[in-house]
């Protein structure tokens, strides 16, 4: 149910009072309400739940987790068992 | 694709299971409340790469599962209606009521439809005036933004066709519940990432604090799982109860402020019965006076009525954490997705259904 994915913002178009963007996920896009996330661009990324998006992903929080995870990643891969 | 496959890096991974190894020097209890996140431990079988000292229970964080026994028979009752359009997530068309599912009520002729969001049940209602169109609102508080701004937007066009069969749910009240609880052996909580999108963590800080239990805010993916797992040792080995937050990519402090706002704004707090569980207070949300014309409870003016689970099926406990769905005796034998007893055997996110999905059909034996 809490089931929520991230996706690209292709377009942002206003629609009855409200803004709707028009999101990438994989292969295939859907519109998606901004009602929430109102500050959200053309090239965000949003999670998106129930046709509505409830966040837009930080990409700076994003990239400094991955750092971590990936010099985590790289210490390991020096090991004997590297391919 | 970006924000997907980097958290599903299988070095990654390892070299936290690594450091996960290096840290833990004792057994320790950890419950995911989240059924999405159980079945993300299943399916990539987290549950099993991490050290034996460490053992995840699952948690009651299933919507599906939770619903009372009793709002299922009233969505039936409701759906059996002729003028009535039934409208609702996927997942709640199998789970068993006390005689019927919904599933059966479409076969013998009901207009009962799957959609993926409450916007496309607003359609169908302004698309059918002649029809009674009911949304089943279910959900935590990922979903009770979406759902209330269909309500929302109903009252600001004025439609009159349109309801809600409400029965949502809050995750902090069901955490305090099992904390209290006398048997409790939980030690340390991964919260559920979505539900602090848009709530934000402020509620976790007094839950940690109160009850000295570290808590972690973790996202969905197997790292972020796995990331969530090490940071609640990491505290759990170093003596600390804190609330962390491992999904910042996704979750502030605050949470998503409109989404908030417009829960409050349509919905109120109330104390809610849950499947397998029982009344939680305070764990609940209702539609607000301003809203009552909404109410599909009082539209269709529906009694209240007790209804009783089947005796062999043990959710209950399965749902608090206290049993493995392995561990009942009906687990892949009376009860399997096809033909289940219980509504964790039915839900996408239900812990016996990932157990039986993800190669866990050992039966008890």
């Amino acid at each position: 149910m809490c089931l929520a994915v991230p996706g690209r913002i292709l377009e942002v178009e206003e629609r009855d009072g409200t803004k709707v963007a028009r999101v990438q996920f994989g292969g295939i896009t859907r519109p998606v309400q901004l009602d929430f996330v109102p500050e959200a661009q053309v090239g965000d990324y949003v999670v998106t739940h129930v046709g509505f998006a409830i966040s837009r992903l930080d990409a700076e929080e994003a990239d400094r987790t991955l750092r971590l995870l990936e010099a985590m990643g790289l210490l390991e891969s020096e090991g004997p068992d590297a391919p | 694709m970006r924000y997907i496959d980097e958290y599903r890096d299988e070095r990654i991974a390892r070299a936290l299971v690594a450091d996960l190894a290096r840290r833990v020097t004792r057994p320790w209890v950890l419950m995911e409340i989240c059924g999405g996140q159980t079945h993300t431990l299943m399916r990539y079988g987290i549950d099993e790469l991490i050290p034996p000292q460490i053992t995840m229970v699952h948690g009651p964080g299933c919507p599906v599962c939770v619903t009372a026994l009793e709002t299922i028979d009233k969505a039936i009752q409701i759906a059996s209606q002729p003028e009535v359009i039934f409208v609702s997530y996927g997942d709640m068309l199998r789970v068993p009521g006390s005689r019927s599912d919904l599933l059966r009520v479409k076969a013998a002729g009901g207009n009962v439809r799957v959609v993926y969001s409450p916007l496309e049940a607003l359609k169908m209602a302004r698309a059918q005036p002649e029809r009674q169109v009911v949304f089943f609102g279910i959900g935590f508080e990922t979903t009770a933004p979406a759902n209330a701004m269909a309500v929302w937007q109903a009252k600001r066009e004025g439609l009159r066709n349109y309801s809600m069969l409400v029965s949502h749910v809050l995750v902090p009240p069901a955490i305090r519940l099992l904390l209290s609880a006398p048997h409790n052996r939980v030690q340390g909580f991964i919260a559920p990432g979505h539900v602090c999108t848009v709530m934000g963590y402020r509620e976790y800080e007094a839950l940690s604090r109160e009850f000295r239990v570290p808590i972690v805010v973790g996202g969905f993916e197997p790292t972020d799982l796995l990331e969530a797992i090490l940071m609640l040792v990491t505290q759990l080995e170093d003596g600390r109860a804190e609330v962390e937050n491992q999904y910042a990519r996704s979750v502030s402090h605050e949470g998503n402020l409109p989404a908030q706002a417009i829960m409050r704004e349509v919905f109120e707090v109330c104390d809610r019965k849950w499947r397998g569980v029982g009344l939680i207070p305070q764990s609940g949300l209702r539609l607000r006076p301003e809203f009552a014309a909404y109410d599909a409870e009082r539209i269709f003016k529906l009694e209240d009525a007790s209804a009783e689970e089947p005796a062999e099926c043990l959710s209950a406990q399965v749902l608090q954490g206290l049993l493995k769905p392995v561990d009942c005796p009906a687990f892949g034998r009376r009860c399997t997705p096809e033909s289940p007893l219980g509504a964790p055997m039915v839900s996408a996110e239900g812990a016996c259904a990932a157990y039986y999905h993800y190669r866990r059909h050992r039966v008890a034996s």
